[in-house]
């Protein structure tokens, strides 16, 4: 590939991009009024959005086989038991962190 | 005009450090995850101006580890740009959910929306502000700084490549705790959790059918469908929140 190829190729990937992430905002302006059915998507779709980020996270992790999911499953536990006992959000990110860390450099 | 001036800056000032503690997290897992972006760029044999320029342009990590791969294959630009729609299609829901949030921004509305990307989307998503912090600003610097954090990593892995040598194994899960977090977040505060469930259930349902590599698309088809089957249910229970 020579480098307007190159230029090229990342333009797509630049474009690709930018359709997805501006393309709710030009079909449905500020100035109009949304429909309903878009405004009801807004509202309960974050939820669910989150769940699938977790989700999206651990899609590489294979419970068949090297350490089975077990280091993940362990951290986020503690990620959870912190949340719900402190629920400061740096303290359980940084605590379930480090814990995996741990984890999976001297135990798994 | 001196008054309203200092009057801006103090604002701005005050969204400004508002926003840095929430973006912590992504400070180590963007500098990371930079890093390692940045020497796989060097070590597949590309100068520090590839990863710096994309990271600051695409910003959007997965998209830009594929566009690595083209960058070594066979000139094709379609496939570029297909390729790109499809492993970033789930920033369609985030600006369908950011639709109102964005509303009378001003002119950040188009850096906004051009720097969503997961990170950044969850914590505008979910951030809860006092009233002396004005929401414009503070999404605008939360975007920044997460922005920044990737440039960052990104060229100086660039730059070093192959030197950087340390024992950061297991960082990565710095991203995966914080969504955990904010998943919990949203959990905490939400009187029904049908849409929270729908979407690790069916999100993992997708990834056992579907494999790593091809759930994503699926799983959105799949929670639009459900949450469009259940309007009924769910606007007569009332909203979430």
């Amino acid at each position: 590939m020579n480098l307007t190829e190159q230029i090229i190729t990342i333009g797509m990937v630049v474009l690709g991009t930018a359709i997805t992430r501006f393309l709710p905002f030009l079909i449905f302006p500020a100035g109009k009024e949304t429909p309903k059915y878009i405004r009801y998507l807004g509202n309960v779709l974050p939820p669910a959005v989150f769940g699938m980020l977790v989700i999206y996270c651990l899609k590489d992790v294979s419970i068949f086989a090297g350490s089975r999911g077990v280091p993940e499953l362990l951290a986020i536990a503690l990620v959870i038991g912190l949340h719900l006992w402190k629920r400061q959000m740096l303290l359980s990110i940084a605590g379930g962190t480090i814990f995996y860390m741990a984890l999976v450099q001297f135990i798994f | 005009m001196e008054e309203t001036l200092s009057m801006k800056a103090h604002m701005l000032k005050k969204a400004a450090a508002a926003a840095f503690p929430y973006t912590l997290p992504i400070f180590a897992g963007f500098t990371f995850l930079g890093l390692t972006y940045g020497i796989y760029m060097n070590v597949s044999g590309f100068s520090f101006w590839y990863p710096m320029i994309m990271s600051v342009t695409i910003f959007a990590g997965s998209a830009e580890f594929v566009a690595a791969n083209m960058l070594l294959g066979a000139f094709n630009p379609i496939q570029a740009l297909t390729m790109t729609l499809m492993i970033n299609a789930r920033h369609l829901f985030y600006g369908i959910s950011m639709l109102d949030k964005f509303r009378g921004t001003g002119l950040k509305k188009v850096y906004l929306i051009f720097g969503m990307c997961d990170e950044t989307f969850s914590i505008n998503c979910t951030a809860r502000l006092p009233d002396s912090v004005d929401r414009g600003w503070f999404m605008f610097f939360v975007t920044l700084y997460n922005h920044l954090y990737w440039f960052f990593g990104a060229t100086l892995g660039g730059i070093f490549g192959s030197y950087i040598h340390f024992n950061t194994e297991g960082l990565d899960f710095v991203m995966t705790a914080m969504f955990v977090v904010i998943f919990m977040e949203q959990w905490l505060k939400e009187k029904r959790h049908f849409s929270s469930l729908m979407g690790l259930g069916l999100s993992l349902l997708c990834l056992i059918a579907f494999g790593s590599d091809h759930f994503i698309i699926p799983s959105m088809l799949a929670i639009l469908g459900v949450l469009t089957l259940m309007r009924g249910t769910v606007e007569k229970e009332g909203a979430d929140e």
